[in-house]
């Protein structure tokens, strides 16, 4: 118990472009173990880009960013390894298409873990049981609801056991009646001790199960601090506009 | 009635003849069908690859086969291979010319394919651990299919059609040399031997389309 371990993400002056857009700007973040930080911002404010970063779904120009105290690997072997450990939720699902729900859960522990079918046909069942669409396995995405198929883009990234999730406006493309299920899912995650990111505007679950909330606006990191000190005492003129604006009503 | 049995007696005559051509053509064609899409394939791959340097090659094959015309392409196969060391029949001379004027083509069909499915089946297949190799292999070409089969098709047919200018090139002994065996040296009437040869041709294009509408139902509904 001498070395202190290092935190689960770790990102020191990190900066983006797209073309002569500067979406992220000098950004330092720390997420440690077992920590759920919640990321708000206005969109375009690079929340979304910062989220993808973390496995290299963009690439970053300038700065650095380690993932249990490895720094990102180029394109390649080492980086595919990485990625296995970070789970990956996405606004739109991404589910594939051309296999059932089951077969989503199953082909990263089946082609990466190289699990046998068998077994990881179990885990994929125990999963889907967890978000509650057993009953779904073996449909297509396209036959499922949006909250559905988000629940099983959940069970899908923790099939892999990743140290850490990632989660990008996971409930931005959902019908109202849906969201809570997803959000759920996400409060039973976080209260097991998941490390996770999430990119949310939905301020409830922001209060219920984060440690920390980061605010972000034009590519910078304005806010890092605890929900209830963000949400009732803001200390940026931004900040304060941007909640005057979503809690309004 | 018997005026017409007359009239095609140049090919009913030599209908062994034919059927061996037949048998030559349908061969390099299965041959140069397997080695275009295999070869398309690959390229198209290196194309969309995430290292330039494979996305250079990819390009630049694309841009000297599809940009040359067959019958160079054939004479470099067939003056140049031996010229580098490698001997082998004309027969594999003209197949290699083939595939790798084909797969340029092959090429661009497979990657309009991989263009046609979302960006995000990608990511979600990189996010989960798949490498670039296993996110082609079981992601997105598996759903690339619907929409490539028929470009796909029209590029093989036009490779059956440019089989022909293999044989004329010196293969000798598919379909398209036998009108040389017959007219050119032993001097039977044109038509009826072109007729014949057509037939031989039309006999492997029209079932490759017919089995390409059903390959093509199958999978727009496997999705």
């Amino acid at each position: 118990m001498t070395a202190t371990t290092p935190p689960m993400i770790r990102m020191a002056g990190v900066n983006k472009h797209f073309g002569s857009l500067h979406v992220l700007r000098d950004i330092d973040l720390e997420v440690d173990r077992g920590q759920v930080v919640v990321v708000l911002g206005p969109s375009g404010s690079g929340k979304s880009t910062l989220c993808r970063a973390i496995n290299r779904l963009e690439p970053i120009d300038g700065g650095t960013i380690e993932v249990d105290g490895t720094p990102l690997p180029a394109e390649g072997r080492a980086l595919a390894k990485l990625r296995a450990d970070v789970g990956m939720v996405f606004q739109q699902f991404n589910l594939f298409a051309h296999k059932t729900i089951a077969e989503n859960v199953m082909l990263g522990p089946v082609k990466v873990r190289r699990m046998g079918k068998q077994q990881a046909r179990d885990a994929a069942m125990t999963l889907l049981d967890r978000v509650g669409i057993t009953d779904q396995a073996g449909k297509y995405p396209a036959q499922l609801s949006g909250g559905q198929q988000q629940r099983a883009a959940i069970a899908r990234a923790l099939a892999m056991r990743p140290k850490v999730m990632l989660f990008d406006e996971p409930t931005s493309a959902l019908d109202p009646e849906m969201i809570s299920e997803v959000l759920e899912v996400m409060v039973g995650l976080a209260e097991e001790g998941m490390t996770m990111l999430v990119i949310t505007h939905e301020m409830g679950f922001a209060r219920r199960a984060a440690h920390r909330v980061v605010f972000m606006s034009d590519g910078e990191i304005i806010e890092d601090a605890a929900p209830q000190t963000f949400f009732t005492t803001p200390r940026s003129d931004r900040a304060k506009d941007f909640l005057g604006k979503i809690l309004a009503h | 009635m018997l005026g017409l049995i007359d009239y095609f007696e140049p090919v009913t005559d030599n209908i062994g003849l034919f059927a061996d051509a037949f048998l030559v053509t349908l061969e390099i064609c299965l041959y140069g069908a397997t080695g275009s899409l295999l070869l398309g394939t690959l390229i198209a791959a290196c194309r969309v690859s995430p290292l330039p340097p494979l996305q250079r090659v990819g390009s630049a094959w694309v841009t000297v086969f599809r940009n040359c015309p067959l019958t160079i392409v054939l004479f470099f196969c067939a003056f140049g291979l031996p010229e580098i060391g490698i001997n082998a029949p004309f027969f594999w001379f003209g197949i290699i010319g083939l595939v790798l004027y084909t797969s340029a083509f092959a090429c661009e069909a497979v990657r309009s394919g991989i263009n046609s499915v979302s960006a995000g089946q990608a990511e979600a297949a990189r996010a989960v651990g798949l490498t670039f190799i296993q996110s082609l292999g079981t992601v997105v070409l598996p759903q690339a299919m619907r929409t490539v089969v028929p470009p796909l098709g029209s590029v093989i047919i036009a490779m059956i059609k440019n089989s022909a200018i293999v044989g004329a090139v010196g293969v000798g002994g598919d379909l398209f040399s036998t009108y040389g065996t017959l007219v050119s040296a032993r001097g039977l009437p044109i038509i009826p031997v072109l007729l014949g040869v057509a037939a031989g041709y039309l006999l492997i294009t029209i079932p490759g389309g017919i089995l390409l509408g059903v390959l093509e139902r199958r999978v727009a509904v496997a999705r």
